[in-house]
Parts: C-alpha cells; sequence; structure tokens
C-alpha cells in the first residue's frame, strides 16, 4: 500500500484509529493479565521479586496485551512518517482514554460510573489541549 | 467490607511513579535522539550505539521503571483509575517546565492541565477497584438463568 506525502482525511482518521485500537486491545489485555495473576504486592511478599516477575512473565495474556502494546508504538511510528506530531500524539493520546474507558466496562467488568465517565472526558479534552 | 478508596501511602506513591516515570522518560528519549544526527535505516547499528548514550539509556531505565509500577498498580487497581494517572504525569512536566525551566505555558495549556486535574480528582474520590464477589460461583446470573429454568 503506497500512502500518498499529504494524505487526506479518511487515511489520516485510519492511521489515528489504527493506533488507537491496537493500544487499547493492549491496554485492555495487560490489564486482564495483571488482574488475573493477582494482587503484586501480595505475590511479592510470599515469594520474593523473582516470585513476582515470574507470574508476570508466565501468563500468556501478558503477552498479548505487549504484543499489541508494541503493534501500538509501530503504528505510532508509521503514523509520525506521514503526519504531524502535533495532531498524532495529543488526538491519539486522548482518544485512547475514552475508548479504553468503554473497553474496560465492555470487557473487564469495570465499574465505569458516572464518575469516572466524566474523568474520562475531561482527561480526554485536557490532555488534547495540553499535547496539542 | 474494606474500604477499597483508602490507598495505602506506598500504593500512592506507586501511582506517582507511573505518573511520573513515562512523561520523564520520553523528555529524555527526545532529548538524546534530537541530539544525535539523523539515522538512516541503513545504518541500523548507530540505532544500537544510541541505547548507550546517557540521556537514552536515562529515558529507558524510567520506562522500564513506569512499566513496572504501572504492571503493580493494574494488578490492585481498576484500568480507568490507573489511567488518568498516567495523564496526571503530562500535567506535573507542564509544571515543571513553568516552574523550573521558566517556559511559557499558553491559555490552552492552562486549561488542559485544569482539566486533567478535576478529571484525576474526580476518580480518585472514588474506589480504586471494583468490588467483585470472592467466589465466581456466587455470582448472581447464572443463578438467576437457573431460576427461570426451573420456572418453565
Amino acid at each position: 500500500m503506497t500512502i500518498p506525502v499529504h494524505p487526506g482525511p479518511w487515511t489520516t482518521v485510519a492511521m489515528i484509529a489504527a493506533i488507537v485500537l491496537s493500544s487499547t486491545a493492549g491496554e485492555v489485555l495487560t490489564a486482564a493479565a495483571m488482574k488475573s495473576i493477582g494482587d503484586l504486592d501480595v505475590i511479592r511478599a510470599r515469594s520474593g521479586m523473582k516470585g513476582a516477575i515470574r507470574a508476570v512473565v508466565t501468563c500468556p495474556l501478558f503477552f498479548a496485551g505487549v504484543s499489541f502494546l508494541a503493534l501500538a508504538f509501530f503504528a505510532l511510528l508509521f503514523a509520525l512518517n506521514h503526519l504531524n506530531l502535533s495532531l498524532v500524539a495529543p488526538a491519539s493520546a486522548s482518544l485512547t482514554l475514552v475508548t479504553n474507558a468503554v473497553a474496560a466496562k465492555m470487557f473487564l467488568k469495570e465499574n465505569v460510573d458516572r464518575r469516572r465517565w466524566a474523568s474520562a472526558v475531561l482527561v480526554c479534552i485536557g490532555v488534547y489541549f495540553l499535547a496539542h | 467490607m474494606v474500604a477499597h478508596h483508602t490507598l495505602s501511602p506506598r500504593r500512592y506513591m506507586v501511582l506517582g511513579l507511573v505518573a511520573l516515570c513515562a512523561p520523564l522518560g520520553d523528555t529524555c528519549l527526545s532529548r538524546g535522539m534530537t541530539s544525535l544526527p539523523p539515522i538512516t535505516l541503513a545504518h541500523p547499528g548507530t540505532l544500537i550505539a544510541a541505547v548507550f548514550t546517557p540521556w537514552i539509556a536515562i529515558g529507558i531505565a524510567l520506562l522500564i521503571g513506569f512499566f513496572a509500577s504501572y504492571l503493580t498498580a493494574l494488578s490492585w487497581a481498576d484500568l480507568t483509575f490507573v489511567l488518568p494517572a498516567t495523564a496526571f504525569g503530562n500535567v506535573i512536566v507542564a509544571l515543571l517546565s513553568r516552574f523550573w525551566l521558566h517556559e511559557a505555558i499558553s491559555l490552552q495549556r492552562w486549561a488542559g492541565i485544569v482539566l486533567i486535574t478535576l478529571g484525576v480528582g474526580f476518580v480518585a474520590q472514588g474506589p480504586s477497584m471494583t468490588e467483585r464477589p470472592s467466589d465466581p460461583a456466587l455470582e448472581t446470573e447464572p443463578a438467576v438463568e437457573i431460576g427461570e429454568e426451573q420456572l418453565r
């Protein structure tokens, strides 16, 4: 696939969507992995730092999460090759907050109450303002 | 019942590390990379050498610290609780650059700082972890389904 030097709006949307979706998948899988492992503080108290590291690196969900986070990183690098940092960084960082809240509610069954929705939206706009 | 919104000082410290290490690590990487001559794919060795320059090494160490504390936080707190903390790091870095490096902050950035702080304040007031039944067999949904089957 060849991407024009000045990508059109749909190509821009697709590149940002690729970053947002892969990083959301990565964050949710990583969070699910850590929930399935259990409280790391307890594990470390019981079997030391080595035991805690072993618990993390032997969890298949953790590697699935890290793979998607790596994919998100390369999608970001790819987008930065074609789009401005001042667009890509704030757009992907702020949109990821909202998609993560939706995904955490759907897949992790987290209790995303009104307080957390409000926070996700406020932080989303705030990150956009701060990074733009 | 345990009050989940009262995190121990140690756990607040872990969240603080999550917030601080990511933006500081990114800043170190950016500072290290911009001071290097442009790297091309024709000489990938220069990218390996870049890892051992001081700023990039510090940046990588900070990002490893971020990931370790992020994973620790996710093991006892919800994703939707930890993520605003990560965003709060940007506020800390913006304030540091204002009062330490004396950089100017535009009105739009101040608005961003206020919004993120408000959002983090909202989440921090609530519980850090969704409460779940400790025994999966005690969850209500399957029990209701069985009940409905018996009624038919």
